[in-house]
């Protein structure tokens, strides 16, 4: 392990690999992360020049990764592109989520993914395998995406204009929550297996988020969770959150639900809503359908 | 872990910018509504710095206190956390301090002990 910044090899940075939407072409590397490791020693005793003397810095460590998420910011918006930030506990059903939506708005908006992980490209390739393009971002160690990832992630895919991105991030209730990508929503999953109180117990990533999915809503009637109590919980860290209840897969039961009757057309009215968000112009039929 | 990156992203700033002195005293805070833990950025703080013109440079942490400022009655009041209610009952609080999180100073080293 590296010892400067704990990934596994200091030759190692996150690795991207891009998926276009023509599925069958091999994965390819793209970046060179801008990652440094100084050098053993390097600046060590270069002479300091003054004496002894403190330097004010007052400065946001946080600053550059911001100054970056900005200007991703700003292009998206200038580009009329949709960046929906997905964050969750491993397991929650983002990669589902992503891939049931793709197949019911693909045929009507232009999406494309950012997949985030610390190892394997398995959510891209599930991704790809609906026919969308999608870039894999493994992090090695790392345990959030960054804004410097999802600079490289939007140059290797070009989304085009008036497309929606959904950037999965790594699989986290913790990390994810203090880095700002340049998204335009923040939408946060919690299943229902997971129990109540995980809002509670991570208000710092419930604390942002714009829309709270309550996902697997299948499941209820097996579970011992009061889906009330949750969103009470939800309320209680994030009282202006947006929140909704769906499956994507199934009705409760087990059988394939349709989205009229698994909470998934309310998902697709948010993004809609989001998508015509703070554009006064009005796009007819921009967003129509399902 | 996002400490290792957030004193990856510290030490990466004050080498910007006190380059090339080397840096003897590193002043950091961190708000206790930050959604950082200072004692996880203490324990990073040694690796990330070894090797760097920051290695052996003492680090300090100063943890302002959280307040919270209440959206319907106005009222501030100290949070040590973001599950906090006001005393007038509602929960719809607004941070007002305390998640900072930033570099206030660092010391460089005389030129004369840089030999």
């Amino acid at each position: 392990m590296c010892e400067t910044c704990g990934c596994d090899d200091p030759t190692a940075p996150p690795r991207l690999t891009s998926f276009p939407a023509d599925a069958g072409t091999e994965g390819r590397s793209g970046h060179e992360h801008r990652h440094e490791h100084p050098s053993a020693g390097a600046g060590a005793g270069a002479g300091a020049g003054a004496g002894a003397r403190t330097l004010l810095l007052e400065q946001r460590v946080l600053a550059k990764n911001d100054e970056l998420a900005g200007a991703t910011r700003a292009w998206l918006t200038t580009r009329d592109v949709l960046a929906v930030n997905l964050m969750s506990s491993p397991g929650s059903g983002k990669t589902t989520l992503l891939e049931r939506t793709a197949r019911d708005l693909a045929g009507q908006w232009s999406l494309s993914v950012v997949e985030g992980d610390q190892e394997s490209v398995r959510d891209a390739e599930r991704i790809r395998a609906g026919g969308i393009p999608v870039v894999q971002i493994n992090t090695g160690r790392g345990c959030h995406l960054d804004a410097d990832m999802i600079d490289h992630a939007l140059r290797a895919l070009e989304p085009p204009r008036g497309s929606v991105v959904f950037v999965e991030n790594v699989g986290n209730l913790v990390c994810p929550a203090l880095f700002d990508l340049g998204e335009g929503a923040r939408v946060v999953l919690t299943s229902v297996t997971e129990g109540e109180d995980k809002p509670l117990k991570y208000p710092h990533m419930f604390a942002h988020a714009d829309l709270v999915l309550l996902t697997k809503c299948d499941l209820v009637p097996y579970l011992a969770v009061d889906v009330d109590r949750c969103i009470g919980q939800i309320h209680r860290v994030n009282p202006t959150a947006d929140v909704l209840t769906l499956s994507a897969l199934h009705l409760p039961g087990g059988t394939p639900g349709p989205p009229t009757e698994t909470g998934l057309v309310a998902w697709y009215a948010w993004l809609r809503a989001r998508r015509l968000g703070g554009d006064t112009r009005l796009r007819a039929g921009a967003a129509g359908g399902v | 872990m996002h400490e290792l990156a957030i004193t990856q992203s510290v030490v990466d700033a004050i080498m910007e910018r006190a380059a090339p002195a080397r840096v003897n005293t590193v002043r950091l805070v961190i708000g206790r509504l930050s959604g950082v833990v200072p004692e996880s950025v203490r324990f990073c703080f040694d690796l990330v710095t070894a090797g760097t013109p920051l290695a052996g440079a003492a680090l300090t942490i100063d943890e302002p206190t959280g307040w919270a400022r209440c959206r319907r009655c106005g009222a501030e009041f100290v949070a040590d956390d973001l599950l906090v209610l006001c005393g007038c009952g509602c929960a719809d609080v607004a941070v007002d301090g305390g998640d900072d999180l930033r570099i206030a100073s660092v010391g460089l080293v005389p030129a004369a002990e840089t030999s």
